[in-house]
This record gives C-alpha cells, structure tokens and sequence, in this order.
C-alpha cells in the first residue's frame, strides 16, 4: 500500500513520561518517527507534540487511534491542511563568502545570528520541504554541522 | 487524617471493597505489608511466586468481574509480576496491581533491587504511575482503580518509592474522579446503530461474532435476547466461551484454529458479520483476505483502536457492547427470522456433515473423553480454568459451558502457567463453586509452587493434568509441519504429580481408566482439598479440525493419518 506523509499533533497532560508513552508506542508497533518536537502549551497543564510520519493510510489511522488511546491524551489532530514551519541552524567556518551566505538565509526567513572566531552560525525558518533546499544550497560553503528542528505545525 | 504512605494504601484499597490481596513481600513494599498485619478488613493471600500472585488477582478478577488486586515488591519482585500484567492486558482484565520501589533518592542510581518499572510495564499495563509524592498517593489509588474497570478495562500498575510509604501526609481519599483526557464511550453512535439494524434485516446470511468483549461487559443476556429475536446464528470466540450457553441451539460453537466446522464455514459463507467485543485475532481469522470474504462487517466494540485494526469494517459502532445491543434491540422490532431459515438450514447441515467429535477408546483414555465427562458430571455448577497447549484447546471445544466467567483461560498471550494461580483466585472469589484447572503436563509445572499455597490457605482446586509425555502442541505442529521432528517436545522424564501433590499437603490421584477418573473426581470433590489429578491419555492425540496457521478459515484438517 502506498505510504503517505502524515503530520500528527498530539495535545497532552504535562506530565512525567508522557513523551516515553508516545515514543515506545511508535517504536513497539514499529511505525516510524521522521521527526517529533514537543513543548509545553502557555498557562495550561499541556503540551504539544508534533508528529512526522510515513506509513499506509490504514497504519496512520492506527497511529492516530492508538495515540487517542493513551490516559494522558487530550487530543490528536490529523489533517492535510496544516501550516508547517521548521527551523535549521548552520554552522560554517568564517572563511567562507558571509554576504552569499546573508543572502542565502534570507531567502529562507534566516540570518547570520552568531560569529565567533573561526565560525558563524546561520539560521532559516521555512516548510520542511525549502528546509531541505536550504540545506543543499548551503552546502557549496562547507557547512561544519547542521541541526534541524523537527517540524512545528498548526490547523489552518 | 494523618497517616503514612503505607497506610493510605490499605485504607485505599478498603474503600475500593477490595476483600482479597494477593502478593509476596519484599524490601520496598515492607512498609504497607506491616499496615496489612495491623488491619482485618481485607485478608492477603501469601502465593510463592510473583507471577502466580498476578494471576491469582486475574482469576479472582475475571471469576468475578471485580477489579483484582496483587502486591509485589521492587527488582525481581516486580520482574516476576511482569508476564501476569501482560496475560490481563491481552484479554483486558481490570486489575490494579501495586509494586515497592527503592526510595526516591535511590532511583537511577542502579539501587539494590531498582528496576525502571514503568518502563518494562507500559506496553503490557493500560496505565502505569510512578509516585513521586505522597501528596499524589490518594488521587492516584483512585485514578488506578477508575482506569482499571472503566472503558475497555486492563491492569494498572502502581509503582511507589519506599521512602513515600513511609512518609506521614493528610489522607483523603477522592469520592469523585474525572480524568479531562479519558472519557470512554459507552453508548454508541445512534444513527449508526440504526443503518446496523437495517443492514441486518436486509441480510440473507448474517452470523454474530461473539467475542470477550460481551463477557467483560456483562452483556451475556442481552446477546442471547438478541440472537434469540433475529433467530442469528452466532459463533463465539475462545474469550466468548459460555456466553450464549452450550444448549442454545442458534450456538454453532467457537471458530478459528481450532473453530468447529460449522462455525469457520459460516465465518467464510456470511454476508453480514455482527461483531460483538470480538478483535479479528489471528487464530481467529485465518488468511484475513480470505476471511469473511463476501460479508459487510458491524463492528461494535468499546476500543475504537479496535475497529478497522485489521478488517475493514461497514458498520463501525464504538461502545459497550450491552448498552450499544439494548439500542439495536428495538431497532429490530419487525425482523423477519424467516429471511435466516435457509441460512440456519445450511449451517445445521455442515454441523451434522462434519460434527465435533472424536474417537474414543477401550485402551486408551481420550482427553476429550475427560473434559467431556466433566461436564457431564458438573455442568454449570464449576468454573474451569485452563493452562495452554492442547489442553486448552480440547477444554474450550467439549465443556458445555452454559453462562459467562465460566470459562477462564489466557487467550491472548497464551501463558503457561496461568491456570492453576487462576483456579486459586477463581476459587476464592467464588467459594461455592467447584473450580477445576484442566492443564498439561507441561503448563503444570511452569507454577507448580501454587500447591503449597492452595495448601496453606485451604483451597480446593482440582488439577486435572491431561498427560501425554509431551509439549503437545507443539508436538502437533511438528508431526503436521515438521516430519515429525519431536524437537525438545518429549516430557517422558517426569515428577511422580501424585508424590508432587502430597509431599505440599494435597491428594495425588493417578488415573488411567474411566472408572478409576469417575472415582478420583468423586473423591477429589468430596475431600475437598488441592489434588493433583495426573490422568493419563492418548501420547499422540491431535486437536481437531484444526487451520495451519496463515491458512483459509474454510481449508481445514479434518482428521489426521496418525489419529
């Protein structure tokens, strides 16, 4: 069966372990994480978690009912229409071209937002799908380490 | 009030009602064991092993339908209960079971007897907790026992540090409880349960599926009015055995594996499959594009995870199976139970063609011969629990089981092990009933310990070990799979049972006739004592019909060249 990308948000109690009920659920059924953030939701005793994941229509309806099956879940959205950002920081040696670079992030919502000595780090906040352009795009200038975010979503 | 930890504990589970607490003391869980001497509200069954106080607290549960209860304590204690939290989980049995930990300032630094518990028990718990404050401990017992009972019930797992039983607080215990992120549906979505009814009087061969589900629910009554207005003919599943009662003639017996014929013909010839409580288990379905091939699917079950997990379903009803059947019946007012005739006909012919039977034997004695003169002899009066193998298998197909909780095995997880703690906790939920654990010579002795507590605490229970010299399941399926390759299958070496049984302070019987099983039966009920009754039967015997595994549910071995 054909797999499909599926962004999931669990709402959660803000609590202890919570995050290891959702994790050890993917990782005993065997469905895959592409990517997970997790942060408390402002004055409330909640939290949000966003899921990206792969897998038949039928595994995602699983993944979604038995996420829905935890104590601790309020809430689990599911829908094509979300808006998707994700983050990426970069980091480059000092050598290379800095305004090429400056111009790059700012194609991408980013910026030069540190420089020490010998490096830079650059920033870009996109969709998942410019994250990854970006990240190509970079690395005509020798990027040293790459770390993304993981993908934050929310309804339209 | 102020009180320790220790003492929240009991007095926790005093107000639950809980009369009966099986377990095994430890260092970590000293503390409440010294507030359970001071107290004679609920009295503490000492088994010998964790594992078997575990499913003690499930038979006592399933026999019962109140929640059960075990203690154990951290480390191994807590290993050991681990295979009993997860027979209860795959048959979701509402349990609440409460473990020592090592004091909180010792977690995570590899204490004596620390082992993560909540970690080892979340996939085979409905809920597990780690106390981290004695401020918690009340809200917490409560929530234990709501989650354990309510929805589709299963074990919960109660983990608390030393230091907290210890420790003195205020203790008020919670009337009330609502937990924002869970809210089971029980009643079932009505205009769903409306275009069901209509799809089941527009069917030409509907069969109802009855599974554990309508035992946990209590729904035993309501399923028997409804097959009874629809005049339906319904099989059941392992779990379901004695829901719709072995003399109930619309009854075409259990399906699957090890399903009759009748009752796996009718899976693969309906056009409308009234699911109720049932989960399309493997061992139930067969090769699943074959199963149930040309039917609609009604699926009502209280676990929407459930439906559509493995079949895809028409007709999805999320709900307690007797509250969503007490709507369906009105709905069906006007059915007509002629539409069924022809299709009740069919089925009564595949069951006269290909009937559940066996050979019996002058020489040898038949287990199915045994489990059936059990019956005879006890009919609805015991409750039967069994081990796992062949045994079981034989048990759920001849015992005429006529009412619900009759019938106490591990379907799910399949544990051996788990029948003779069971029969002990079956047997204290319910003293007046004559309780029989039907096991093998090799699920016996996986607790075999259990002797000396039914010993100490005067439980009757009545082992009836249906010997073979051998794993017998095994075995069957390396004589139909494996040429007979018997590969680590044969229990030719073996303890004298009758010797075993004495030496813990219960009778011995051996048995190898029909007379002689007629007496020992006679005498282990009037003597009124844990016996041990190793009978032995025909080494080769092979549960039948049976479906090899992946196979069609209609493609079944009938008999065998070796019977």
């Amino acid at each position: 069966m054909q797999k499909v990308r599926r962004v999931i948000s669990v709402i959660v109690m803000n609590e202890s372990s919570v995050l290891a009920r959702v994790t050890s659920l993917f990782a005993g059924r065997g469905y895959n994480i592409d990517s997970l953030t997790v942060a408390p939701i402002p004055d409330s005793e909640l939290s949000h978690i966003t899921i990206v994941t792969k897998g038949s229509p039928k595994v995602i309806e699983q993944i979604i009912k038995q996420l829905h099956k935890l104590i601790p879940t309020l809430k689990v959205i599911e829908h094509e229409e979300m808006v998707e950002k994700e983050m990426v920081l970069i980091k480059f040696p000092i050598g290379e071209n800095l305004s090429n670079i400056q111009a790059l992030c700012s194609a991408y919502n980013g910026g030069i937002v540190n420089v020490g000595v010998d490096m830079v780090i650059a920033m870009a906040s996109d969709e998942p799908n410019r994250i990854r352009h970006f990240i190509e795009a970079a690395h005509r200038y020798n990027p040293c380490e790459v770390v993304r975010g993981g993908v934050v979503a929310i309804e339209r | 009030m102020q009180m320790s930890g220790a003492q929240m504990v009991c007095e926790a589970l005093i107000a639950e009602d809980v009369k009966t607490v099986f377990g095994y003391p430890g260092g970590a869980i000293m503390n409440v064991y010294d507030e359970i001497y001071k107290q004679n509200a609920f009295e503490h069954i000492l088994n010998r092993h964790e594992q078997a106080a575990v499913h003690a607290a499930d038979g006592y549960a399933r026999s019962t339908g109140k929640v059960g209860v075990a203690m154990v304590t951290s480390g191994p204690g807590f290993t050991n209960a681990v295979t009993g939290l997860a027979t209860a989980y795959m048959d979701s049995i509402p349990m609440v079971v409460i473990s020592g930990q090592v004091p909180l300032s010792l977690i995570g630094t590899d204490g004596f007897q620390e082992i993560d518990a909540v970690g080892i028990s979340r996939p085979c718990t409905k809920h597990n907790y780690l106390v981290k404050s004695l401020a918690d401990l009340p809200g917490i017992l409560k929530e234990a026992f709501y989650i354990a009972r309510s929805g589709r019930p299963g074990p919960v797992l109660v983990d608390i540090p030393k230091d907290i039983t210890a420790e003195m607080g205020e203790f008020v215990y919670p009337k009330e409880i609502s937990i924002p992120t869970y809210k089971p549906n029980y009643k079932g979505n009505d205009r769903q349960i409306k275009k069901a009814a209509e799809a089941i009087k527009r069917a030409k061969k509907p069969l109802l599926y009855i599974g554990g589900g309508a035992v946990l629910s209590n729904a035993s009554d309501l399923v028997r009015e409804l097959a009874e207005k629809t005049q339906i003919p319904a099989v059941e599943t392992l779990m379901a055995r004695g829901v719709m009662g072995a003399k109930n003639p619309l009854l075409l017996g259990m399906l699957g594996m090890h399903g009759n014929y009748a009752s796996n013909m009718a899976m693969s010839e309906t056009d409308l499959v009234i699911s109720l409580g049932a989960r399309f288990d493997d061992r139930v379905t067969g090769k699943l594009s074959e199963f149930a091939k040309y039917a609609d699917v009604i699926h009502v079950d209280i676990d929407p995870a459930n439906i559509g997990k493995l079949v895809d379903v028409d007709y999805p009803i999320v709900g307690d199976i007797g509250t969503v059947v007490e709507k369906l019946l009105p709905a069906l007012d006007g059915v007509n139970t002629d539409n069924y005739r022809a299709w009740r006909e069919i089925l009564n012919r595949y069951d006269e063609l290909h009937p559940q039977s066996y050979q019996d034997s002058d020489e040898v004695l038949k287990p199915q011969w045994v489990i059936e003169r059990v019956g005879e002899l006890l009919g609805e009066d015991a409750i039967i629990t069994s081990d796992v193998g062949q045994h079981q298998m034989w048990a759920a197909q001849h015992y005429p089981f006529d009412r619900p909780r009759q019938w106490i095995n591990s379907g799910g997880l399949g544990t051996m092990g788990f029948g003779f703690p069971a029969a002990l906790g079956a047997k204290r939920g319910n003293p007046d009933k004559t309780v029989i654990n039907i096991t093998g010579d090799g699920s016996i002795l996986m607790n075999v310990q259990e002797l000396v507590t039914a010993s100490e605490y005067k439980i009757p229970v009545i082992n009836i070990i249906l010997n073979n010299h051998f794993l017998g399941m095994v075995r069957q399926w390396q004589t139909f799979f494996y040429d007979k390759r018997y590969s680590e299958t044969d229990l030719s070496f073996q303890p004298s049972f009758k010797a075993l049984a004495e030496a813990c302070g219960g009778i011995g019987y051996d048995v190898t006739t029909k007379e002689e099983f007629d007496a020992a039966l006679k005498d282990a009920i009037e003597q009124n004592k844990v016996c041990f009754m190793n009978v032995a039967i025909n080494r080769l015997e092979n549960v039948l019909p049976m479906v090899p595994s992946g196979g069609a549910l209609y493609n079944m071995l009938l008999e065998h060249k070796d019977q």
